[in-house]
């Protein structure tokens, strides 16, 4: 695991924050890692979604305690 | 485990049934055009309370309760009960206000609004357009880093209060029941005449609130995120589902014989067209500020946001003083008063958007 992803930590946003943030992130690094952080699974499904019309991958989708980590990956 | 629901085909299908169920709903006895209309079922609910005395919408709307008891179920049947709160609740407590004013001065939801074109109420047109200028001005600010802040886990039993006290609205109706002709039984109040004495029977309407509350919760169904996603981020996602409804509803009522086109003499409806703009462009910027339609906010408040539950009592709020101010339209029109509190509503809105930012 690379310890230095860039992470969003959009836990207890209410949406669409998720997934603003995400995009915010996505557009700043434009490739690469990004892990993002959310509590629910509205947001979970939103930010995976949002991702995925931009163009990424869904890398992993980590489920503990109610609190969701999605990593998000581009290659090129 | 996938949710099904919240797959394209998913949100189309929930928002074909919302709308079949909404048309069938008018049929079996609910207002015209109104089969289901949140902010007017919360205001008819605030009535029956007493909270406001126009004796034409009055009555415990079990829809409204079911919305909520029904995604209770639905968070608690996939584990998705997140007793949550602590985002900024005065704001919402306002934007539940003014979302609600907004609301009655066009005299619809944005379900309703849909509703209404789907019955050929032309009028819904402009309301429409309003709601969708309110949700851009509210993307604005979204873009520009607008936040109430994150909510913080809580108590299980906090997020079980919102659903036990429409459980018990539900029980004092049981124990106050309607009585044919009498405008009052025990503490509740009902219509005898007007919108708020045309209803489906009691058990119907549980049960029809209670689906749509289950599904409504899976799928993420909600009419302003629809129209919010579009703005923001090209997606059509949850716009298939207010489309679905709508299209559903309409041809529903086709074979029912409920369509009438036109924009004179419509349902609860007036044809002052900017203020039915005007009203939807309040209701659509407090939608967009608090995270969510009428719908969805009762639909957030049976998974247990709590945030979700205080807009909700602020629209109980904003209908009792849109009545007891004289603030809500009616088939008449606007009123001066109705006008000026949206103005004030309005500038409200824009202030939190403009203040309240985190930095990006």
């Amino acid at each position: 695991m690379n310890n230095t992803i860039n992470t969003v930590d959009a836990r207890g946003l209410s949406c669409p924050q998720p997934v603003i943030m995400t995009i915010r992130e996505i557009k700043k690094v434009k490739k690469g890692d990004i892990a993002i952080l959310v509590d629910t699974e509205t947001a979970q499904e939103n930010v995976v979604r949002a991702a995925k019309l931009q163009g990424w991958n869904i890398v992993e989708v980590v489920s503990t305690d109610g609190n969701y980590k999605i990593v998000i990956r581009r290659e090129e | 485990m996938k949710n099904v629901f919240a797959t394209k085909w998913g949100i189309i299908i929930v928002g074909s049934i919302i709308g079949i169920l909404a048309s069938l709903l008018q049929f079996w006895g609910n207002p015209v055009n109104m089969g289901i209309c949140v902010a007017c079922f919360v205001r008819d609910i605030t009535g029956a309370l007493g909270l406001h005395r126009a004796a034409v919408v009055q009555y415990i709307r079990p829809e409204i309760i079911g919305f909520v008891l029904g995604s209770f179920v639905a968070a608690h049947a996939f584990r998705e009960f997140r007793p949550r709160l602590g985002s900024a609740p005065i704001v919402r407590f306002i934007l539940g206000v003014f979302a609600m004013i907004g609301a009655l001065i066009f005299l619809g939801c944005p379900w309703r609004a849909l509703l209404r074109l789907a019955g050929g109420d032309w009028n819904a047109v402009a309301g429409l357009l309003g709601l969708t200028a309110g949700i851009w001005v509210g993307t604005e600010f979204l873009k520009k880093g607008y936040s109430l802040g994150a909510a913080h886990n809580t108590y299980k039993a906090a997020g079980w209060v919102f659903p036990i006290i429409m459980a018990g609205i539900f029980l004092l109706m049981l124990f106050n029941p309607m009585i044919a002709g009498e405008a009052q039984s025990g503490v509740l109040f009902y219509s005898t005449a007007g919108p708020g004495s045309m209803h489906a029977p009691l058990f119907v309407s549980l049960i029809v609130g209670l689906s749509i509350g289950f599904l409504a919760q899976k799928s993420r169904f909600c009419t302003m995120g629809a129209i919010r996603d579009w703005i923001l981020f090209k997606q059509n996602h949850l716009l298939n589902g207010i489309v679905s409804m709508a299209i559903t509803a309409f041809v529903v009522n086709l074979l029912l014989g409920q369509f009438h086109p036109g924009f004179s003499g419509q349902p609860v409806a007036h044809t002052v067209h900017f203020w039915n703009f005007g009203g939807m462009v309040l209701a659509g910027l407090a939608f967009t500020l608090a995270g969510g339609c009428p719908g969805r906010q009762l639909f957030l408040s049976g998974e247990g946001d709590g945030d979700a539950a205080i807009f909700v009592i602020g629209m109980v709020v904003g209908a009792a003083f849109a009545h007891n101010f004289g603030l809500a339209s009616s088939a008449k029109g606007v009123t001066a008063a109705g006008i000026t509190a949206t103005v004030i509503g309005l500038i409200t809105c824009l202030l939190i958007g403009f203040t309240m930012r985190e930095q990006i």
